[in-house]
């Protein structure tokens, strides 16, 4: 349940070993599955084209509620790889967990808020960036005085509070479904017959559970993603 | 530190420091495999929705097209085969005027010819009575005169000849 992180220090930077590794899987796993599918592209779909192309309808969706397609277009592409990459990443420590000397190896990357927090900063700096090379320093500027003046404080605290939320929110929802599945699976059921069989269909339920909830978070990730970008860069807000 | 190690969590009893290396490299992987998936995945797929978009944009504006120029076709096909109805129509319609002029004239033409040959027979007719009256008179005198030289042959008296000459005169001045 508890277990510790394969940390290390390199050039000064501490570093997660585990975290590294399951960057690397989720964004390989993506990168995998865009492009088989995307390998014989045809103008009649066939498996998993359609699939893809689902997705960017999908994403295409998400946009076109929160701004213009003239702003918004540009966004799809990061939009498909945040969906993606966070679907991929909810998903990877629901079947199984690997835990090799005492220390946690195999665990969804979104389950450590230092990389979910890196997303959000990374998103809300994009934003920012979108921002005023949209619609002009003045303009961006002046997004914090709107609609009144003293709210400027406000403004900037919601910055930071957007960031965190963001973040910590998709952190929460994942590690909150990990850590009670490792519950289940490495306590309960270790807890003689009656545990096991007590521990098998609670645990097959809270699976389910943590696929919708990791489907629904990589969804509400990219939505506020698109939220934010949208509040930076549309004129009419 | 302790409230940090709380709230993010992932610190396990006594680790106090914040994995930054994790956050840069989760943003450069996240960045390469951003610029990966648009070169790789991506773009091609965008690209061929854009392609099918086109492609059916196409075929609409060309199925409209076709569309109207099937509806024209029609139309002067149509017209043309009410055009044809109707010299049709025509053609039998002078073909019967003509027909009906070529039977009046046949009909003309054999009511003449008829009636010149109905006169030519009358004429024929006239001639031959009168030739045959010709001959008929020809014949009575001829036995008139056979009569009379019969009948002189005999006794004749002053009376009876006086009586016959006369009546011949007579006779021959009614003829005249």
């Amino acid at each position: 349940m508890n277990h510790g992180s394969p940390d290390f220090q390199f050039l000064g930077l501490w570093f997660n070993a585990a975290n590294l590794l399951m960057i690397t899987v989720a964004s390989l796993i993506v990168f995998l599955i865009a492009v088989f599918a995307t390998r014989r592209l045809a103008m009649k779909p066939t498996g998993m084209q359609n699939f893809l192309e689902w997705v960017l309808d999908f994403v295409k969706g998400i946009i076109n509620s929160t701004m213009d397609w003239r702003d918004g277009g540009r966004f799809h592409v990061l939009g498909l790889t945040l969906i993606m990459y966070i679907f991929v990443s909810n998903m990877l420590g629901l079947p199984f967990a690997l835990v090799v000397n005492e220390k946690l190896w195999w665990k969804s990357p979104t389950a450590d808020p230092m990389i979910t927090l890196t997303l959000a900063v990374m998103i809300l700096g994009l934003t920012h960036y979108y921002g005023v090379k949209l619609r002009g320093p003045k303009a961006y500027g002046g997004t914090f005085f709107s609609p009144m003046k003293f709210l400027f404080p406000l403004k900037i605290i919601e910055e930071f509070a957007n960031t965190l939320t963001l973040g910590l929110r998709l952190y929460g929802n994942i590690y909150a479904g990990e850590l009670l599945l490792s519950l289940l699976a490495a306590g309960l059921a270790h807890q003689g017959a009656l545990g096991l069989i007590a521990a098998a269909p609670l645990t097959l339920v809270w699976q389910a559970f943590s696929i919708f909830v990791g489907t629904i978070q990589a969804y509400i990730f990219t939505m506020l993603t698109m939220v934010y970008m949208s509040h930076k860069v549309s004129s009419d807000h | 530190m302790l409230l940090s190690s709380l709230v993010l969590g992932t610190a396990a009893e006594g680790v106090t420091h914040i994995n930054y290396g994790d956050m840069f490299f989760q943003l450069i992987v996240f960045i390469v495999l951003l610029a990966l998936l648009k070169k790789f995945a991506w773009g091609p797929l965008m690209g061929i929705l854009k392609q099918r978009e086109e492609h059916i944009a196409n075929e609409i504006n060309a199925a409209e097209e076709s569309r109207l120029e099937a509806k024209k076709l029609l139309e002067e096909q149509r017209n043309l085969l009410k055009e044809a109805r109707n010299e049709a129509q025509s053609l039998i319609e002078n073909a019967r005027k003509q027909g009906d002029i070529q039977r009046e004239e046949i009909i003309a033409t054999a009511r003449g010819e008829a009636e010149r040959l109905k006169e030519a027979a009358k004429v024929e007719i006239e001639q031959q009575k009168e030739k045959a009256v010709g001959a008929i008179r020809e014949q009575v005198a001829h036995l008139s005169v056979l009569i009379a030289s019969k009948v002189i042959e005999k006794n004749l008296s002053a009376e009876d000849q006086d009586k016959l000459i006369n009546d011949y005169i007579k006779e021959a001045g009614e003829l005249q």
